[in-house]
């Protein structure tokens, strides 16, 4: 008698395919970090400039955004228009990469459970993993705007407090668990009915402009009023936005400028909570739906 | 001896759907669900199967029996309607072996991927990895990406990840079709010397030749029902009498 087979004796008979969601990708850490490296790898196969993608496109989004915005539309402080905004380039940049990464991870993550279909129709694995992978992905390909982002702020006298900086830290945290929560819930849904990827997109267009990335957040609060600006504050993206706003561009203004009331007591506290709410609707909703996938794909 | 995989009056239907769009499901909602939207079909129907610790086991039927269905709830794929599957220690399919390989990786990426996938730590691939490159005979290939690896070599590759990730239970799904002969036989040997080792045993397959060579046991499926179960020459006798 092997070792093997005495271990197998004492194990208990178990169900297969019954797995224990999130927490199963936690202890596949292993397996999450080749396939986020396999993503990694293969995205840029083929193309002369690899990864430098990863800085053209948000760039080239950037400049777009900052010449209509900013510069004809007026939302630069400039001395004809004193109302500006100041150091509008840093604040259109610091949403930009938040909303970037939002976008890139909820878009790859309601996609993936579709995409990796043949091996889930094929073997058993937490299926979580997909649409985390995308996350976690997103989140690498996250680092080198940030990096921009620091060198921008930087050059326009940067001087965060601590504080500040756990605000940006939030901020992420908040947005890369809306991602997942939603990634989870679009990406199960898609395998029934591909609609979903194009309420993904639709949702993303959305999102971009319902965040004060353009724009500054007293403009919504002079039109909507109160009570309807609460409703835009309780937005996970938007309490991320401006968490960003809080710890990149203020500390490199005069910091006269406006912050929305009580965004670090009350709103990134109701950030965290919205999004963990989604997080587990999301998991709940992946667990109603998984136990199908392998017949529907 | 003790159970390592139960099977207790398992039921799966499967829904033939025709549409994928959520305008045609709402449309077939609001105007009175009239027509069928989707078809059902059994594909088991009050399954019952005990398989002993290292046996070894055939499921056999002709096309649409079954078989594979039935692997894929022990593997867990899929889950049961009704009734239920329990398994003891860790299962491994071969179930069409490559399935987690990716073409841009190189061999050996894709042995640490699928090997991951297949349920191997990061230290039991490390301390197989020679091992695996042997048997699959990839020799020098090994750091080439696997899209410039010949069907054959894929498979090669594929197969021996599968045979070195050391499960309790193996579940062999038509993949013997591998390769050339000499690696054919280098696999039946493998296969042969796991079941020696107390390996329990599931293979599908049509060829009857081959899995009266492996298995002592035979279970026939027609249209998602057992009706033979027993001695393996017995039960390739019952399953060409069906033809």
């Amino acid at each position: 008698m092997t070792t093997a087979s005495d271990f197998s004796e004492t194990a208990p008979l178990v169900r297969p395919g019954v797995g224990g969601g999130l927490a199963d990708v936690f202890r596949q850490r292993f397996l999450l970090k080749l396939l986020v490296r396999k993503e990694l790898q293969i995205r840029y196969k083929g193309s002369v400039l690899g990864l430098l993608w990863s800085y053209v496109k948000p760039g080239v989004q950037f400049l777009v955004f900052y010449i209509a915005l900013g510069v004809f539309l007026g939302l630069e402080k400039s001395a004809r228009n004193p109302d500006g905004l100041a150091n509008y380039a840093v604040y259109l940049f610091s949403g930009i990469v938040l909303i970037n990464f939002f976008t890139e991870a909820l878009s790859n993550a309601a996609r993936s459970i579709v995409g990796n279909g043949g091996l889930i129709k094929k073997i058993y694995l937490p299926r979580e993993l997909f649409p985390v992978a995308s996350v976690w992905v997103s989140a690498v390909h996250f680092i080198p705007q940030l990096i921009v982002l620091v060198v921008a702020c930087l050059f326009a006298g940067w001087h965060p407090s601590l504080l500040q900086l756990v605000a940006a830290v939030a901020g992420f945290v908040i947005v890369a668990m809306l991602a997942t929560g939603l990634g989870l819930l679009f990406g199960s849904a898609n395998v029934y009915f591909r609609d979903s990827e194009n309420i993904v997109d639709m949702l993303l267009m959305v999102a971009t402009w319902t965040s004060p990335i353009m724009y500054s957040w007293t403009m919504v609060q002079s039109k909507l009023g109160a009570s309807w600006y609460a409703l835009y504050q309780v937005n996970p993206i938007t309490i991320g936005v401006e968490a960003f706003h809080y710890a990149f561009w203020l500390p490199t203004t005069d910091e006269t400028a406006p912050m929305p009331p009580n965004l670090l007591p009350l709103w990134i506290p109701v950030g965290i909570v919205v999004s963990l709410a989604v997080l587990v609707l999301g998991q709940w909703a992946f667990r109603r739906l998984e136990g199908r996938f392998a017949q529907e794909l | 001896m003790s159970v390592a995989i139960e099977v207790q009056k398992l039921n799966k239907q499967f829904v033939l759907r025709h549409t994928r769009s959520l305008k045609e499901a709402i449309v077939w909602l609001v105007t009175g669900r009239k027509g069928d939207i989707s078809k059902k079909f059994h594909a088991l129907h009050d399954v019952d199967l005990e398989i002993q610790q290292g046996e070894t086991v055939a499921l056999l039927g002709l096309n649409g029996s079954g078989k594979s269905t039935l692997l894929k709830h022990i593997s867990g794929v899929m889950l049961p309607d009704s009734g239920s599957v329990r398994t003891r220690g860790r299962v491994a399919g071969l179930i069409e072996v490559g399935a987690g390989f990716h073409h841009d990786l190189s061999g050996r990426e894709n042995v640490y991927l699928n090997g991951a996938i297949l349920g191997m730590t990061e230290a039991q691939i490390d301390e197989q990895f020679d091992s695996i490159v042997e048997f699959s005979e990839i020799g020098e290939f090994i750091d080439t990406e696997v899209r410039f690896y010949s069907s054959g070599m894929y498979l090669r590759l594929a197969f021996s990840v599968a045979v070195h990730t050391d499960p309790e239970v193996f579940l062999v799904d038509e993949i013997l079709a591998v390769g050339d002969e000499p690696f054919q036989r280098k696999c039946l040997a493998r296969i042969k010397e796991l079941s020696a080792a107390g390996k329990t045993l599931v293979v599908v397959s049509h060829d009857l030749e081959l899995v009266s060579r492996i298995c002592d046991r035979g279970v026939v499926l027609k249209h998602g029902n057992v009706v033979f179960d027993g001695a393996i020459d017995d039960a390739v006798a019952q399953l060409r009498s069906q033809v």
